[in-house]
């Protein structure tokens, strides 16, 4: 039966075929549109680390002293004691310090001029925590942190640019003015976003765009990184003037991220526990005079920071009123579609076609349109995703179409024109054969 | 012309009809967002930046330590001032659509009490003020007396010139000369007053307005150098700029030259708006596909109902209806349910609008933006049915007599 429906629908997609091409376009566009729009938002709003981000947090607690400020919640980073503090209290199962800076980089026995790169100075356990593949090599060794070991890991992009894509392991890179031994080199990575070093986007006015940069190019441990590159670190922001600009160990500012891996709710509960007990020593000891903190999972910090660009969201907001747009006017066409053929439905339900028949017929015709419709939106999505990959933002390069994306395109494009066919099918199943007989 | 056939005519095709209002109704409602983007977007674009930019340049070297900070400015001015064509070179921190390096919240109490908001904070040695061709309507130039030395980001204590704009701010409805604001314990003295000067990241950051930003006299020292402001005649810009990159290159092999940050004004200008410009690239782009899908649809059940009515057309005509009289009655039919569509969609225009303030940093959707497009799309409605009611205006007399 579904196979004469097919056949029928055909038959009646052949029969005004520029009412059926209207309706394959607009499907077509308001799919394009909508999916573009739609595969953009799903890799900047997805999760970094599936299954992995839930027990990964952001420990953060309240250094400020300033009494005026308007909003009390604990700053977006740790001052440089609070987070070795906690780092050195080794109350997680894996945890990392990260500060960011810029740091001139120079191959010692190659004969390029020096760049400058951004560079992350982390705790040993950053790469297993956060699932950071390695091409050559590995992660430093637990005691490279305590010894300020002059070792590095570099990115594949750096180890292309410096040594030509060989393995570089037991080479020297010069960070600044000193050399450091590569211990690992990466495989290419490119989280999106960014999430480790996502902080302050509340202050970026939905211009949220540079979340999605490729990773770092250097990675120190954490004190070696501060020792080579002193002077050169910028602050997230101060409660006082800094002494020594650039030096920030005993500054009034805050410029550390601490990120812990809790396995599960208890240890979660104590780790929140640690964080408040903290505070309140810090406060008795008259170096705090808040004792705020706050522990959350990168989703929530993800959240917290509004990460997802306004201007994808108002994309998609965009593209979705264009795909209800398209889908009005593929309603009223199919309208018109199946009335014009009264006179066929009449003839078949006098014939002895039930209504549900009829029905039937009139949506497989629908979906038939969908599928068209699928192709071209199709398309025209790969065609919407090219143009955002010329875009001039941080996640450009990101956007491209899964297979899952794929499979979903179609999926919409049938449910938005059998959606649209519902209707119209309705009421072509209504029509009363004896009229339309008498007006053959 | 009755209008009440008409309407008795549409009630027979109501579905269709409400269809097509509806769809108009949503096009219009997104096209009236759509269009007042785009207008924000120009506006943010065509930003008076306050400065000379056709004349001007910037030069920003990396990788030198603040121990060479003296010997480093020296040589670049050094070298530079060398280079034919160089109308001035001077030392200052930052440019109009250059990296934000300095911007605090201010307050206008030595308590900080009186949060006034955030600004950016330019920071030019002596000489630069001149370079950028800054304004001064009220008050005074800085002079080689104000400079003083910068032992953070800005100094301790200066003399300084704001834009209008702040000032108005600060103090509305006093003269700002001779008042002064804190950065925590560092007090700025403001001694003129300008007509435009934009902040190095216009529309992007915690500043409210383009002109939030101050104008400090410094002398350069270990933190503040490495960056510098080139002038230039606006023909010669870009000769003279990459000749004194290539000294500054063959002259200090050691130090890394910012690529991106060091270009003409006009070419940060324009990097630094390269999205709003594909923004509303894309804004134009689906409001032409939206016209399109629109119109498409008028012309597909136009022509239908033309289809659906030859009889009764020809009925008509047959008793005497002319030609003009058909045409006028589908451009009619047309006219009402576009308006009534139009109308319907400017209230959704104002609701849509309200929706995404809510996730969206948006103005209230400003009532001029209403008007021309309800007229756009009743146009284009007039435009559509045209062909379809030009049809049905060919319909012989004759087909009435046929099968009856």
């Amino acid at each position: 039966m579904f196979a004469y429906y097919v056949q029928l629908g055909w038959r009646g997609l052949r029969q005004g075929p520029g009412l059926t091409a209207l309706m394959v376009l607009a499907i077509a566009v308001g799919i394009g549109a909508s999916m573009t729009t739609l595969t953009v938002m799903h890799l900047l709003s997805g999760d970094p680390l599936p299954g992995r981000s839930a027990h990964l947090f952001y420990a953060q607690v309240d250094s400020d002293p300033s009494p005026h400020r308007a909003d009390r919640a604990p700053l977006d980073m740790l001052d440089y004691r609070s987070a070795v503090d906690l780092w050195s209290a080794h109350r997680a199962e894996r945890q990392a310090l990260i500060v960011n800076s810029t740091v001139k980089v120079r191959a010692s026995d190659a004969g390029r001029s020096a760049e400058m790169a951004p560079m992350l100075s982390t705790t040993a356990s950053f790469f297993a925590m956060f699932d950071v593949p390695f091409r050559y090599g590995g992660a430093w060794q637990t005691e490279d942190d305590t010894d300020r070991a002059r070792v590095a890991v570099i990115s594949s992009a750096l180890n292309q640019r410096l040594f030509g894509g060989v393995n570089s392991v037991g080479r020297i890179v010069r960070l600044r003015d000193a050399d450091v031994r590569i211990v690992g080199v990466l495989a290419p990575w490119r989280p999106s976003p960014l999430f480790y070093d996502v902080r302050a986007g509340r202050f970026s006015q939905g211009d949220t765009a540079d979340f999605y940069r490729a990773p770092e190019d250097v990675y120190t441990p954490f004190e070696t990184g501060i020792e080579i590159n002193d002077g050169n670190f910028l602050p997230f922001t101060c409660w006082a003037s800094q002494p020594s600009p650039g030096h920030l160990q005993s500054a009034p500012c805050v410029w550390v991220g601490l990120w812990v891996e809790l396995a599960n709710d208890v240890q979660v509960a104590r780790y929140r526990q640690f964080l408040d007990d903290y505070a309140k020593q810090q406060q008795s000891l008259g170096r705090f005079v808040y004792t705020g903190t706050r522990l959350q999972t990168l989703m929530q910090w993800l959240d917290f920071n509004h990460v997802v660009p306004s201007d994808v969201r108002l994309q998609s907001w965009l593209a979705f009123a264009f795909l209800a747009v398209c889908l009005c006017n593929t309603i009223g066409l199919l309208l018109a579609k199946f009335l014009r053929r009264s006179g066929e439905f009449g003839l078949r339900r006098a014939l002895g076609a039930s209504r549900r028949a009829v029905f039937a017929q009139c949506l497989v015709e629908s979906a038939a349109i969908g599928l068209l419709g699928g192709i071209g939106g199709w398309l025209l999505t790969l065609a919407g995703l090219w143009l955002i990959r010329r875009q001039p933002a941080a996640y450009a390069d990101l956007a491209h179409l899964d297979a899952g994306m794929l499979v979903f395109t179609f999926v919409l494009a049938l449910l938005t024109s059998l959606l649209a066919g519902l209707l119209p099918a309705l009421r072509a199943s209504r029509v009363a054969p004896a009229m339309q007989l008498k007006a053959l | 012309m009755h209008i009440l056939p008409i309407l008795h005519a549409l009630r027979r095709h109501r579905l269709t009809s409400l269809l097509l209002v509806a769809e108009i109704a949503l096009a219009c409602a997104v096209l009236c967002n759509a269009g007042a983007l785009i207008a924000a977007r120009w506006t943010a674009l065509r930003v008076d930046s306050g400065v000379d930019e056709a004349s001007l340049a910037a030069i920003r070297l990396q990788g030198f330590d603040a121990d060479d900070a003296g010997d480093i400015n020296a040589r670049v001015l050094q070298t530079v001032r060398a280079v034919a064509g160089v109308q001035s070179i001077s030392i200052i921190n930052t440019v109009p659509f250059g990296p934000t390096v300095a911007n605090a919240g201010i307050t206008t109490d030595a308590d900080g009490r009186h949060f006034a908001g955030v600004v950016d904070f330019y920071v030019g040695a002596p000489g630069s003020f001149e370079a950028l061709g800054l304004h001064v309507v009220a008050g005074r130039a800085p002079t080689a007396d104000d400079a003083q030395p910068v032992h953070a980001f800005v100094p301790d204590e200066a003399s300084v010139q704001i834009p209008r704009v702040l000032a108005r701010h600060l103090w509305p409805g006093e003269d700002p000369l001779g008042k002064t604001f804190w950065v925590g314990k560092r007090r700025f003295h403001v001694v003129g007053v300008l007509d435009h000067l934009s902040v190095p990241g216009p529309g992007g950051g915690e500043e409210k307005d383009a002109d939030w930003s101050v104008f400090v006299t410094g002398v350069p020292g270990p933190q503040f150098a490495g960056s510098y402001l080139l002038r230039a005649a606006p023909d010669a810009l870009p000769r003279v700029l990459s000749a004194s990159l290539a000294a500054l290159r063959q002259a200090m092999p050691d130090v890394v030259i910012d690529e991106p940050y060091s270009r003409p004004l006009t070419e940060l200008r324009q990097a630094y708006f390269e999205k709003d410009r594909f923004m509303a690239g894309l804004l134009l782009g689906v409001m032409a596909a939206l016209l399109m899908v629109t119109a498409l649809g008028i012309v597909g059940l136009a022509s239908f109902w033309v289809q659906q009515r030859t009889r009764s057309i020809g009925v008509r005509r047959a008793i005497g209806a002319t030609r003009r009289d058909i045409l006028r009655y589908f451009q009619i039919e047309n006219f009402i349910i576009v308006g009534a569509g139009v109308t319907l969609g400017l209230g959704l225009a104002v609701a849509l609008n309200l929706a995404l303030m809510q996730v969206y940093e948006l103005q209230r959707l400003p009532w001029v933006y209403l008007p021309p497009t309800g007229l756009g799309l009743l146009l284009l409605g007039q435009l559509s049915v045209l062909a379809p009611a030009a049809r049905a205006a060919q319909v012989s007399p004759a087909t009435a007599t046929r099968s009856i």
